[in-house]
């Protein structure tokens, strides 16, 4: 007996994404990408422990073009994660959940994670 | 009335059999990282110096290695967690999803196992 074609209730792929729905699964998107961000955290603590030699191959390797690029795709997901973790924590009080408010605070999530990623590299530079 | 038993009332873990620990383990996790990940943001944003003699020295330094130590068992525990969401969301075959999950676990803890030898081997060396 086949499945594959009887017809489905509406889904996801029916409906234009409002943004708590783009920023909620951005928020898992982010997290699964900080937990492969994790394993270099991890590298850097081991290699540094290793000595010398092992933490210059490390960092040779966050020397190039790619491990840059990752290392900003990985800040940005960090504050993004925080900030929107931090509002989740709220939403778990049973706040701000009406459609205005959960509208409203998904901006401010935004132009939190971009102000924090923008303060990040000006005060690393 | 209700078909639940006396124990599994009391025990109050319902049909997944371990009641709202994950998600409480999550928050409680979360509340953590949102402190330690900041403290860590603000010193690799601050440190002006990457070098190795810098980086052991830093790490050296117990209030940052106890921070570190913090930080990076929390966060391979709220990593988990996540993780095991997305593969219990995603993956559907059983045995793919109990594999899968395994492994996760195995990485995990392996990760946090290296992060917390290293901090101690520099922090105890310094």
């Amino acid at each position: 007996m086949s499945n594959y074609d009887r017809p489905l209730s509406p889904h996801i792929s029916v409906y234009r994404w409002p943004i708590t729905m783009a920023l909620s699964i951005l928020h898992r998107i982010t997290g699964v990408a900080l937990s492969f961000g994790f394993v270099v955290l991890v590298a850097w603590l081991f290699d540094a422990a290793s000595g010398p030699d092992a933490y210059a191959v490390f960092m040779s390797v966050m020397d190039t073009v790619i491990a840059k690029l990752l290392l900003v795709a990985w800040s940005f997901a960090f504050f993004y994660h925080l900030s929107n973790g931090a509002r989740h924590l709220l939403w778990d009080t049973g706040r701000g959940l009406e459609k205005r408010q959960a509208n409203l605070s998904s901006w401010l999530v935004l132009v939190a994670t971009i102000v924090l990623t923008a303060v990040f590299w000006w005060a690393a530079s | 009335m209700s078909l639940r038993t006396p124990l599994g009332k009391v025990l109050g873990l319902g049909t997944a059999k371990d009641g709202t620990s994950h998600w409480w383990g999550q928050r409680v996790s979360a509340i953590a990282l949102l402190f330690l990940g900041i403290w860590f943001a603000w010193y690799l944003a601050i440190s002006p110096d990457f070098s190795h003699a810098a980086v052991v020295a830093a790490i050296g330094r117990p209030l940052n290695a106890v921070l570190l130590l913090l930080l990076t068992v929390t966060l391979g525990y709220h990593s988990y967690l996540g993780i095991q969401v997305v593969i219990e969301d995603y993956v559907h075959a059983p045995g793919l999803k109990l594999l899968t999950l395994l492994f996760s676990r195995f990485v995990h803890v392996a990760l946090v196992a290296a992060a917390v030898f290293a901090v101690l081997k520099i922090g105890l060396n310094a």
